[in-house]
């Protein structure tokens, strides 16, 4: 196999997709991206990962054994100062501090941290799509007027992008008081300056494209043109770069969380508020603090394969 | 009057820390009405920079410069707002380009893409304009077109993304198409087959084409008329049988030499030379071939030939132009005044008497030989 040359190796790629043709008919560009994903076993692992994540995020709270946050082990009597019991039989991750049951509150956080990813991230792509859009089109249409739209707005991007984002994060959460929807505001407002850049850049890139000069050459507007045509091909990676945010998305909010400006009300388990009530137990039951991180950790892995995945997979220059 | 005259148009670049290219050089052609008009020069010579001068689609880059006149149907296409260039392109004049795969949006349907200029120009839309295109694709010999509308580029072959961009550009019947090597990026047996779509379509809708290749036998099957361009410059123009059957420009000559169908017993070869434009002599000033030229003398260096027009109506720029047939070669370096073939064909100035001496050069052959 290593004696057959990169010449070799292309043309029978090139065969391999030639006779693949066929049965591509009606396929999307997308569904073409979608195969090469299939084939990669990182994205494999990421999707796996994530499904579990999903799965036991919507229908998980319902099969837990234990309500979130009934106090049974107080009740019981079995928590004592110095003493949480462990893990057992009726409860696999054992007891927290308010002698809550571990699992079910892993269960209904996933929950939550998927729903605080989600539409945090949903926010930083809409605002980060607007401003990026906006600025990218400006920059192709030219002009003066494009030239100052496109300068003053990346300014603005440039300076939110100048400040380390945690602290941006923990800024605005602060302002807006501790609750759910200051997580979200936040950890979203972090990513805008990351989608508006990407996307800029993505459409000033694709401006200089064959296709840019050959609907210029046929007379189509240069506004219809930075629509129908530029945007469409720089989403690209502006989706992909959202999956990588829903990684950093999952981490910031717990971190917010951890810094006690997340939701104030227990009711709701979340897995960066059970980290950090999980600290001061570190002594006695340094699982307590384990079973959120590595959910954390995992969760997060499984975006960043997934995300990084779909970066190659949709990469022009791997692609045709 | 012709439908495009394009006069002494030259395109520099400059670039801050680099060398100021002067990509076109004071090119003058025209195009009458119908007409197939050839542009033929090897890579670097300035074609597509002429014809992106003349769409003006030319990239807006600091210190780029474009200087003399397009005149189309009357309206000199330099100097024209962007908005009726605008309404010009697609409708009036239309290009095609080399590689049909990046010169469709990869996202979009080929249908949309097709509608878009329907739309643009022609106010079409929904039902009608669906129509229409299917019209345009079966028109351009694409079979099924109607599924083919809802296809992505990617899912063509390459023939048939050419023919759905030739279908983009015919759509508003232009009476001026450009097609700059609309068949390089293709397979030989597609090549002609795109070619006699060509030939075919601005026949019977009586379009002018500029058609730009490096390939002479692209030329010899459809063109009228061939501008032969060097280093920026026209450096022969001829209609097309003349220019086959009696080259008389020495690249020319060398051109013909390496198609082989043509002039099979000459074998001449042109040594190639990295870069090729004019920037790259070794003297100030003088004919831009001459470093590759084996008819080179004395005054080809100095200043750059004159254009000489000859009384049929073809031009070159050359001071030793090839011999025509009916002279021996030895006889024409000294006697190339207008001898009985060639009245008026060759100004006296240019023609020397000794053969060149060029320092820093080999000898050059002043006679064409075979080997
Ligand atoms: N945007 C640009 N900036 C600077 N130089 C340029 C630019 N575009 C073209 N040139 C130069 O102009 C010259 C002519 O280029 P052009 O593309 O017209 O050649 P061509 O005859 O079309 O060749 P090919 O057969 O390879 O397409 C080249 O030397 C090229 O380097
Ligand atoms: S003979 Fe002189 S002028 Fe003619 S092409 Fe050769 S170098 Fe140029
Ligand atoms: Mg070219």
């Amino acid at each position: 196999m290593t004696t057959i040359g990169g010449k070799k190796r292309e043309k029978i790629d090139r065969l391999a997709e030639l006779a693949a043709r066929d049965e591509e008919r009606g396929v999307s560009l997308w569904q073409d991206a979608f195969r090469r994903l299939r084939r990669n076993p990182a994205a494999i692992i990421g999707a796996v990962i994530l499904t579990i994540f999903v799965l036991v995020a919507l229908i998980g709270p319902f099969l837990v054994p234990y309500g979130p946050t009934d106090t049974m082990g107080i009740r019981e009597g079995l928590i004592k100062p110095g003493v949480i019991p462990g893990s057992s039989s009726e409860h696999w991750f054992g007891y927290d501090h308010q002698g809550r049951d571990v699992f079910s509150r892993m269960i209904v956080g996933a929950r939550q941290t998927l729903l605080v990813g989600v539409v945090a991230t949903l926010i930083g792509l809409a605002v980060g799509v607007l401003i990026g859009g906006v600025a990218g089109a400006a920059a192709g249409l030219g002009g003066r007027w494009g030239r100052w739209v496109d300068s003053t707005l990346m300014r603005f991007i440039d300076m939110l992008l100048a400040l380390p984002s945690l602290l941006l994060a923990v800024s605005i959460a602060a302002l807006l008081g501790p609750s759910l929807t200051t997580v979200m505001i936040a950890v979203g407002m972090v990513s805008v300056p990351v989608f508006a850049r990407l996307l800029r850049g993505s459409m000033i890139a694709q401006s200089n494209s064959d296709y840019v000069l050959a609907a210029t050459s046929l007379g189509v507007r240069k506004s219809k043109i930075a629509v129908a045509h530029v945007l469409p091909n720089s989403l690209a990676p502006v989706i992909v770069q959202a999956t990588l945010t829903l990684a950093t998305a999952i981490i910031e909010a717990a971190a917010l969380s951890f810094l006690g400006l997340g939701n104030p009300d227990s009711a709701t388990p979340e897995w960066g508020v059970m980290l950090a009530d999980a600290q001061q137990y570190l002594g006695i039951r340094p699982e307590l603090a384990i079973y959120p991180a590595v959910a954390i950790i995992i969760t997060a892995l499984g975006f960043t394969l997934l995300g990084e995945s779909m970066r190659e997979a949709l990469d022009p220059k791997l692609r045709k | 009057m012709a439908l495009l005259d394009v006069e002494d148009l030259s395109v520099t670049f400059a670039r801050r820390g680099q060398r100021t290219v002067r990509a076109v050089d004071g090119v003058s052609f025209s195009v009458n009405a119908g007409e197939v008009v050839g542009l033929v020069g090897e890579s670097g010579c300035g074609k597509s920079v002429t014809s992106l001068a003349i769409m003006g689609l030319l990239p807006k880059q600091p210190g780029l410069q474009v200087s003399g006149k397009a005149v189309f149907d009357g309206t000199d296409l330099l100097q024209i707002d962007d908005r009726s260039r605008r309404d010009i392109r697609g409708r009036d004049v239309a290009m095609i380009f080399q590689d049909p795969l990046s010169s469709l949006n990869p996202v979009v349907p080929i249908g949309l893409q097709v509608t878009e200029v329907l739309t643009r120009h022609r106010g079409m839309r929904g039902e009608a304009a669906a129509k229409e295109a299917a019209q345009l694709l079966d028109r351009v010999g694409i079979p099924d077109p109607k599924r083919r509308l809802k296809e992505y580029p990617h899912q063509l072959s390459g023939g048939m993304r050419q023919r759905a961009l030739i279908a983009m550009a015919v759509a508003c019947q232009p009476r001026l198409l450009i097609a700059d090597e609309p068949t390089t990026a293709l397979d030989v047996t597609i090549q002609a087959q795109i070619l006699e779509l060509l030939k075919d379509l601005v026949q019977d809708s009586g379009t002018a084409l500029v058609m730009i290749t490096h390939d002479l036998g692209v030329v010899a099957g459809m063109c009228d008329t061939i501008n032969v361009l060097y280093g920026g410059r026209v450096v022969e123009t001829a209609r097309r049988r003349p220019l086959f059957r009696q080259p008389r420009h020495p690249y020319t000559v060398g051109l013909l030499g390496s198609v082989p169908r043509l002039d099979a017993g000459r074998g001449e070869r042109l040594n190639p030379i990295p870069g090729s434009v004019r920037d790259l002599l070794p003297w100030p000033d003088g004919c831009a071939f001459a470093p590759r030229c084996d008819r080179r003398v004395d005054a080809c260096i100095g200043e750059p030939p004159e254009l000489v027009l000859t009384h049929d109506g073809r031009s070159y720029r050359c001071v030793n132009p090839a011999p025509l047939p009916g002279l021996t070669p030895g006889d024409e370096v000294r006697t190339a005044v207008p001898g009985p073939a060639t009245p008026g064909s060759v100004p006296a100035q240019a023609v020397p008497d000794e053969p060149p001496a060029v320092p820093g050069l080999a000898a050059a052959p002043s006679e064409e030989e075979t080997p």
